[in-house]
């Protein structure tokens, strides 16, 4: 029985905002731009949260790790039913390179300092679609990994995770403690209720910061240009199967 | 046009000026609407369902007493984030939106004005949407001259005998308990009392459903009371106070009804600006002409204009000042007339489209133009405000 629950939460853009690229080609415009939590963060929630309602787990433990505008995250978490909050205070140019393998050695410091045995976290998020932080943090613990959950279900001291595969559904057991990822249909996200909102006001989001945890942020990734994807061009319509194959090997497709 | 590219994009934030806890109420309610309320808002209209499930799915979240008291089974809420919970909720279906607030109106009357006993039988069921409510006011022959009404209630024994009928009553038939404003004493308001009916009472029957031109969300119908025998203890406060507590059940119910125009006319900007970024004419799209710009600019700052009178009201109200009667009037009184002719002018931009059924913008309009009308007309909103000014202090 897993006694404390991390989930991992990440403030992104709104998935319903048309993005756009900065004039001077460094990022996309965040300025001024409606944000929420990640969808897969949302779901990740969720399942500690109906993790803790079945009484499989004690506590369930929201972090979020990024500039003061975070601890929006955190409360909608908190709102949705996790116990307390832990705010991972990361700003400026830090935030600007933040990746998953900083985000990991966090998630990992943190994991051992609040001896945690479960970490739930979104496969991935919708901003820049690493998928990589559950896995990368998997490893840093040394802790087995269900990653694209669609099914997760307590069997003792174990996990039986149903993952969502190209090739279908995988069913695997892991041991406790151990990383788990959320995939879409791991289950439907409850509203948060006006009563938990304010209730939400009184839980408790205690600061971090990295260095506290013996987290070295220096980036090893350097973002060179973010540009618009290029415009659908018009395609060309022909008259037979000759043509069609024609105009492909001269593309160099086939 | 380089006037829609160089400045940041205003993204008709509704919720500048609000608390981190206001904007967490919002976005539920937004997220709701969007959800559980807009993919069925035209089946609901077009096929006159009351959509008893949604509506109870809202009032799990809290939206069924959103100021009613916490012990009661309500949110407890102040009237700001009432304002701003039904002003998204309103993007979501706008007819549904004003019977929940005409619910959630009935259940703080009963909250606020019944004796213990009456706030425990009744509300806990009210904030859960178990039960549904009504507000019986109008009648046939006295809807603006509210004070004439005539369904008589007397006294036998431990019981108030009604007779009379109401009309035009939201939920009419559908709904469970009614809180009904009869004459317990002489002409005038101070004879009036409020009571509160249960469906099942003999005595109690209604009218056929009215075919409405909008709000077909709600069944609306003719109450009518005959030799119905009410218990006194379900009266609600003072025999004679009737009319003051349904009057102050609708300073916070106009605030509630322009607040759900507001989110008509919200979601009506936005479907305009969709459709003219995309529709074309004349070689280039409806958004490059500079009519449609500025009327787009025009709707928008009195959307603003409404919105924060509306918030100022709301906020008079619950600060219990002395100015609240006459803003909640004038927030009603304006927000409803600016909502309908924004409404109104986006389905004009919507062009031929905005006269079909297949957009939503016809919706909104039809939905709210009996905001104008209900919960004391415009009109009365201009005599209670002239009546202010024109009083010697």
């Amino acid at each position: 029985m897993a006694a404390r629950v991390l989930v991992g939460v990440k403030r992104v853009i709104d998935y319903a905002v048309k993005i756009r690229v900065k004039p001077d080609n460094t990022g996309v415009v965040t300025d001024g731009v409606k944000h929420s939590m990640n969808p897969f963060c949302e779901i990740a929630v969720e399942e500690a949260v109906r993790l803790k309602e079945k009484k499989l787990v004690k506590e369930v433990v929201a972090v979020s790790c990024g500039p003061q505008q975070v601890q929006e995250t955190i409360r909608t978490a908190l709102a949705m039913g996790a116990d307390r909050g832990i705010h991972v205070e990361v700003s400026g140019k830090d935030y600007d390179s933040l990746g998953p393998l900083q985000v990991s050695k966090i998630l990992a410091a943190l994991a051992k300092k609040e001896e945690a045995s479960l970490i739930i976290l979104g496969k991935q998020a919708i901003d820049d679609d690493c998928n990589q932080t559950g896995q990368m943090t998997a490893a840093l613990l040394d802790w087995p990994q269900g990653t694209f959950a669609s099914e997760v279900a307590v069997e003792g001291d174990k996990l039986k995770v149903i993952r969502e595969v190209d090739g279908g559904l995988e069913t695997i057991k892991i041991n406790l403690p151990a990383v788990v990822t959320a995939d879409l249909r791991l289950n439907t996200p409850r509203y948060a209720t006006l009563p938990n909102i304010m209730k939400a006001k009184k839980k408790k989001i205690t600061n971090v910061k990295p260095g506290d945890l013996g987290v070295d942020l220096t980036s090893r990734l350097e973002v060179l240009r973010v540009d618009e994807p290029p415009q659908r061009q018009a395609g060309v319509k022909v008259e037979t199967v000759e043509d069609l194959v024609g105009k492909l090997k001269e593309a160099g497709r086939i | 046009c380089y006037l829609l590219h160089a400045a940041k994009p205003f993204d008709f934030d509704t919720s500048t000026g609000l608390t981190d806890e206001q904007k967490e109420f919002q976005k539920v309610a937004f997220d709701f609407a969007a959800n559980e309320m807009a993919p069925h808002m035209a089946e609901w209209d077009q096929n006159e369902i009351f959509p008893v499930e949604t509506m109870r799915k809202a009032a799990q979240l809290g939206f069924g007493g959103i100021y009613v008291r916490p012990e009661v089974g309500g949110s407890g809420l102040s009237r700001l984030d009432t304002s701003i919970i039904f002003e998204a909720l309103s993007t979501g279906c706008t007819s549904t939106t004003a019977y929940i607030s005409i619910h959630n109106m009935c259940a703080w009357m009963i909250d606020t004005f019944g004796s213990n006993e009456l706030r425990e039988k009744f509300c806990p069921d009210l904030c859960s949407m178990e039960k549904f409510a009504s507000y019986c006011l109008t009648e046939p022959g006295s809807g603006s001259d509210a004070a004439s009404l005539l369904t008589s209630a007397k006294l036998q024994g431990d019981h108030y005998v009604l007779n009379g009928s109401k009309a035009f009553i939201s939920g009419g038939g559908d709904t469970d308990v009614y809180v009904v404003m009869c004459r317990t004493g002489g002409k005038g308001p101070k004879g009036i009392s409020c009571v509160v009916v249960e469906k099942g009472t003999p005595g109690l029957s209604f009218g056929k459903k009215e075919k409405k031109v909008g709000w077909n969300s709600q069944p609306t119908r003719a109450v009518i009371f005959e030799d119905c025998a009410v218990p006194v203890t379900n009266r609600l406060g003072s025999e004679g106070q009737g009319f003051n507590i349904a009057m102050k059940g609708l300073n916070g119910g106009r605030i509630n009804i322009a607040s759900c125009s507001l989110g008509a006319a919200h979601a009506s900007v936005l479907l305009a600006r969709d459709h003219i970024s995309v529709r074309k004419q004349f070689g280039e799209t409806l958004s490059n002409s500079q009519f449609l710009q500025f009327k787009l600019a025009e709707m928008a700052t009195r959307l603003v204009a409404s919105r924060l009178l509306v918030r100022q009201a709301a906020l008079a109200l619950q600060e219990d000042r002395p100015d609240a009667v006459s803003l909640c009037s004038m927030a009603k009184l304006f927000a409803t007339d600016e909502c309908f002719s924004i409404c109104n002018q986006a389905l004009q931009m919507h062009g031929g489209y905005g006269y079909l059924k297949d957009y939503a913008v016809q919706q909104f309009v039809r939905d709210i133009r009996v905001h104008q009308i209900l919960e004391g007309t415009n009109e009365v909103m201009r005599m209670i405000i002239a009546r202010d000014l024109l009083t010697e202090s």
